[in-house]
């Protein structure tokens, strides 16, 4: 048992505070080798997992790295060191707190290796740099306890099982390691524990009240399609006005962004207000979050770089604009509002369309009926471990065995096995393939037993691409006949590829009209006064809870929606008397034309996987069908089709027998293959990132990753990259025993109802993100048609 | 597919082909323009020519077959110089597509426009097979490897090496010459190098780049990217008229060449 200070026990008594149970339980525990603590946000977690390394460092003072604290938030880092100024300056205590980001300067990261502090702050992706240097034994000889904040979080990407192989890393380093994990309210709580380690003990915290939640009704009503809430802007500014703080929650930073814009527009009475998101300068964040600190502003528009624990003191207010998507977010979320820990969190749901509407009376049901979701995250995945073992290879040589038997001491590689291993250090040494010509694809090579890089210098190039984010590729955003000047802003390259000329969209805050893409930039003209017709992909698309889902198809069943909003009310009513309302028994189907193109969209309510996957299916026999299927989009509920030619009967198009020809191929050549297989060749060292400015300048030297996939595929189809793609692909799929259930038990009642125009129902999903685009026959004949037209215009023909 | 036993199908709507008494059994019509799905004939200071949807440029007056910047061995050389471990199959997969063409098109020569090899010493690292492979391929016609800058230096490979080369009424070399083809009075110039490629229908294809005096061809080899046919590299280079012929599919299909200097369509 680890005692309080007197020191800090004085400091705490003279300012009034007392400790909570939890916080002491910590101190408790501060022996045991892992502990996990689940407790609300404004629980006081930090500080309950900061507290054993106060006392030991007040009792026992020692020079060297003790504590390392890892937060998957740069500014959560900054945040913390701020707050820990607090506890340690008042108490007098003698202990050297520092940060160590992306953002830190190089002279301070050097300092920070030569002579570190004793509790250094930083993320993954940092932690994986520090471990890849020579020197990397020595920094980390005497480190006692290492603390990883907002758990729950990383668990849920690569960036988290990357952690958990650093974590066995430094356990290696330092045998004595102890593991803390701070988490918000999980639905699982030992399987966070397992992902921390072998013998975590878990500590559950008072939840405290139940969050009061609200859906925030406007007298204006909310579009058909579309997001961004800025109907609402009088209503909200009105909520701003009653509370001290409001931090008011976008899903993406470009709705963030136009939010403000306009909120600002309509401030009349000059409220200070601010922005914050992960686009924004690091100067910016910090004037933002030093000003908020202070309590200095009244509202923060904001993304998910606010999402994470940050500690504001005075926020009273949360409103989400736009929904929730899982309601395990939104209970995370809401959180933030008022950090006293024994009141009531106070939280309001703006819906940005009516669909949200109903998608959020779905998920506040949810939260006061306790339910909590998520899925649960498969084994660690290959592409993570081999960068894994290419970091290994900078720190020096190391022996396999040695190497195979710490990789699974981490959670999500327990169950790794040897072969596995071997080919995953096959790949990184030697590539991996089939055809072993050379001996020149060597990366390693094994001197005495131990595994070295063959050549030094590939070190540097490594570590440039060391973490498991992956930055998309993006474009530049220009008016057309406006030479220089500010670009509007910036799309994903995957989303301009989508674009055909003639398609609106928003960005920085109008309506344009896409022209063409010249050289790197996307080139568009003014198109006021219209709504655009397709969203900017951007942002972390989060997947609906089936649970959310089921909800939805409930409401829909009702005969009368008395808990709804008029405007939504008679939004729905009007989908069943143009069309009808989806339901779990039979599979509807709407054709209509719109825009120029014909689309089909299947409301199957089998959540985003298995509906991505319909889209597959249905274009490869759209494809047979001689249908010119150009492209889809998937949501939890739907999938939206469009293409060249109308589906009259979409019945046939269901007949799995009849598809099994040429399915595979279809499958493995499609856009979301081609997209995973260049995240994991990133992560798995195959390939470089593109940095900044390099790609333009580059030029025909570099060429897509998409030729290395067909290449493999070709003469290599079971090499370790192709085994992890689909892996991946899998966990963005699903198998098709899940569609074949679907269309077991809606056989024989699939309707397709040919619509003179789109429906109520049908217009949100030509605003969703995440376009993937088909390469068929159709896009042969739009690139015949677009040719043959350029050359008329141009005279030539 | 072009069967080689009945020539160039005679179009009956465009006439833009037609059969003759070539020695190879096929002459072009005056008119350039699809003739099918994978040709597109082309007329560059007055010769007749066809730029293949395999990105390959035949010339039937002369049965000759022009390829540019195959960089053979790109993978290897990345892999000497402890780069990337790119999947080792490019050289055969270019060898293989090549090798598709000179079976349908049964040239008497070919030209590779430079760039054959990425680097120096890249012919010494190719695979046996792969050698093999290419000297069977050679076989039998004449071969010019015109020299690029990857590969600037003498190479121990039979055929031809030379800068450049004129057959007839065009020019073969590697980077085209600023204002050369049409200061020459019209003489036409074929050079790669600048792996061209144009965005069509929401797609990247490779692409020729040609006016009546010039032509640019795609880059050949597996493992090339491309520069966008509105680079200002280009500029000054084609005229108002220029194509682009997108390539790198089953279709070869012409468009104006976008050009850097106009603003407005």
């Amino acid at each position: 048992m680890t005692q309080l200070p007197p020191a800090l026990a004085n400091w705490f008594t003279a300012k009034g505070w007392t400790l909570h149970p939890h916080q002491y339980e910590m101190l408790a525990r501060a022996g045991d080798p892992a502990t996990l603590l689940i407790a609300p946000t404004g629980g006081g977690k930090t500080l309950a997992g900061f507290l054993p390394t106060l006392a030991e460092l007040t009792t026992s003072p020692a020079k060297g790295l003790h504590t390392l604290y890892i937060s998957p938030l740069k500014a959560l880092a900054a945040d913390i060191r701020r707050n820990l100024r607090t506890p340690i300056e008042g108490a007098g205590l003698a202990v050297r707190v520092e940060d160590r980001t992306g953002d830190t300067s190089q002279t301070q990261r050097r300092r920070q290796r030569a002579d570190p502090p004793q509790i250094l702050l930083t993320t993954p992706e940092s932690l994986a740099l520090l471990l890849s240097y020579e020197d990397a034994p020595r920094l980390f000889a005497g480190l006692q306890r290492v603390i990883l904040d907002e758990l729950h979080a990383l668990a849920e990407s690569k960036r988290g099982d990357q952690m958990t192989l650093l974590l066995a890393r430094l356990q290696t380093l330092s045998p004595g390691l102890r593991r803390v994990g701070l988490s918000a309210t999980v639905e699982d709580p030992p399987a966070l524990a397992r992902f921390l380690a072998a013998d975590t003990g878990i500590l559950l915290a008072d939840p405290g009240p139940a969050p009061d939640i609200a859906m925030l009704e406007t007298d204006a009503p909310p579009p058909w399609a579309g997001g961004g809430g800025r109907y609402a802007i009088p209503a909200i500014l009105e909520q701003v006005k009653r509370h001290r703080t409001t931090l008011i929650f976008h899903n993406t930073r470009a709705q963030a962004e136009l939010f403000f814009h306009d909120l600002w527009l309509a401030n009349d009475e000059s409220l200070p207000i601010g922005i914050h998101h992960g686009s924004l300068s690091r100067e910016q964040r910090e004037r933002v979050e030093a000003a908020m600190a202070a309590g200095e502003l009244r509202a923060i528009v904001c993304t998910g770089s606010l999402d994470l624990g940050i500690d504001w003191g005075d926020v009273d207010l949360v409103i989400q604009v736009g929904a929730p998507k899982n309601v395990k977010r939104l209970v995370q979320r809401i959180g933030r509002a008022n950090h006293r820990y024994n009141a009531p969190s106070k939280a309001l749901l703006l819906p940005a369309n009516r669909f949200e509407v109903v998608e959020c009376k779905a998920a506040l049901d949810a939260v006061r009926d306790g339910t909590l979701d998520g899925e649960p995250r498969g084994p660690g995945p290959r592409d993570v471990l081999c960068q894994h073992v290419l970091m290994t290879a900078c720190s020096g040589p190391f022996d396999a065995d040695a190497l195979f038997a710490e990789v699974i001491t981490a959670g999500p590689y327990a169950a790794l096995t040897q072969a596995e291993f071997e080919a995953t250090l096959d790949f990184v040494a030697t590539g991996g393939y089939a055809l072993r010509a050379y001996d020149r694809w060597q990366r390693l090579k094994q001197t005495n037993g131990r595994w070295a890089l063959r050549d030094p210098r590939a070190a540097a190039v490594i570590r440039q691409n060391l973490g498991t984010i992956i930055d998309v590729e993006t474009l530049k955003v220009r008016l057309r006949n406006r030479v220089g000047g500010t670009p509007l802003g910036e799309v994903e390259e995957a989303f301009a590829a989508t674009l055909t000329p003639g398609d609106t969209f928003l960005i920085g805050g109008q309506v344009v009209r896409y022209e063409g893409l010249r050289e790197m930039t996307v080139e568009v003209s003014h198109q006021p006064g219209r709504d655009p017709k397709v969203a900017v992909f951007n942002g972390t698309k989060f997947a609906t809870s089936t649970l959310l889902t089921q909800r939805i198809l409930d409401i829909f069943q009702q005969d009368r929606w008395p808990d709804l909003p008029a405007h939504t009310a008679s939004w729905l009513a009007l989908q069943r008397e143009v069309s009808r309302l989806p339901d779990a028994h039979s599979l509807l189907c709407e054709s209509f034309a719109h825009d120029g193109r014909e689309h089909l969209v299947v409301y199957g309510f089998a959540g985003r996987n298995a509906q991505q996957t319909l889209g597959l299916l249905l274009t490869k026999a759209m494809e047979d069908a001689g249908l010119a299927p150009l492209g889809f989009v998937a949501t939890d509920y739907a999938t939206l089709i469009w293409g060249l030619d109308a589906v009259q009967d979409a019945a046939p198009l269901f007949d799995l027998t009849a598809l099994q020809d040429g399915l595979e191929t279809w499958l493995a050549g499609n856009a979301v293959m081609k997209r995973t297989f260049r995240a994991s060749a990133i992560i798995a060292g195959l390939i470089e990132r593109s940095h900044q400015g390099r790609r333009k300048s580059g030029r025909q030297a570099t060429f897509s990753s998409d030729i290395l996939y067909d290449t493999l595929r070709k003469y290599d189809p079971d090499h370790l990259l192709l085994q992890i793609t689909r892996e991946e692909a899998m966990r963005g799929l699903i198998d098709f025993s899940r569609i074949k259930e679907m269309l077991a038990r809606v056989t024989g009642r699939i309707e397709t109802r040919r619509l003179p125009r789109i429906t109520p129902l049908a217009a949100p999903l030509f605003l969703e993100p995440g376009r993937i685009p088909v390469q068929g026959m159709g896009r042969e004949r739009l690139a015949d048609d677009a040719a043959r037209r350029l050359m008329e215009a141009a005279g030539l023909a | 597919m072009i069967p080689r036993a009945c020539g160039w199908a005679a179009d009956a709507s465009g006439g833009s082909i037609s059969k003759a008494a070539s020695p190879w059994g096929v002459a072009l019509a005056a008119k350039p323009g699809q003739f099918d799905r994978m040709s597109y004939a082309i007329r560059l200071a007055a010769e007749d020519l066809v730029a293949r949807a395999s990105g390959a440029l035949f010339w039937p007056a002369q049965e000759l077959l022009c390829v540019s910047d195959l960089h053979l061995g790109k993978a290897e050389r990345m892999a000497r110089r402890a780069g990337a471990l790119l999947p080792p199959y490019d050289s055969r997969d270019t060898l293989a597509r090549l090798e598709a063409e000179i079976a349908v098109l049964r040239p008497r020569t070919v030209i590779c426009l430079g760039d054959s090899f990425d680097d120096g010493a890249s012919l010494a690292g190719l695979e046996e097979d792969a050698r093999l492979w290419l000297a069977r391929l050679m076989a039998g016609r004449a071969w010019v490897w015109i020299t690029g800058n990857h590969d600037p230096g003498p190479l121990e490979i039979a055929g031809t090496h030379r800068a450049e080369v004129q057959i007839a009424g065009l020019r073969f070399r590697h980077i085209a010459e600023a204002g050369g083809a049409a200061k020459a009075g019209g003489a036409g110039e074929i050079s790669g190098h600048y792996h061209p490629k144009v965005r069509l229908a929401g797609k990247a294809w490779r692409c020729f780049l040609a006016d009546a005096d010039r032509m640019i061809l795609p880059a050949f080899g597996t493992y090339t990217g491309g520069l966008w046919a509105d680079d200002p590299a280009f500029d000054g280079l084609f005229g108002p008229a220029a194509l682009a012929i997108s390539c790198g599919g089953t279709v070869a299909r012409a468009m104006p060449k976008p050009r850097a200097s106009t603003r407005s369509r």
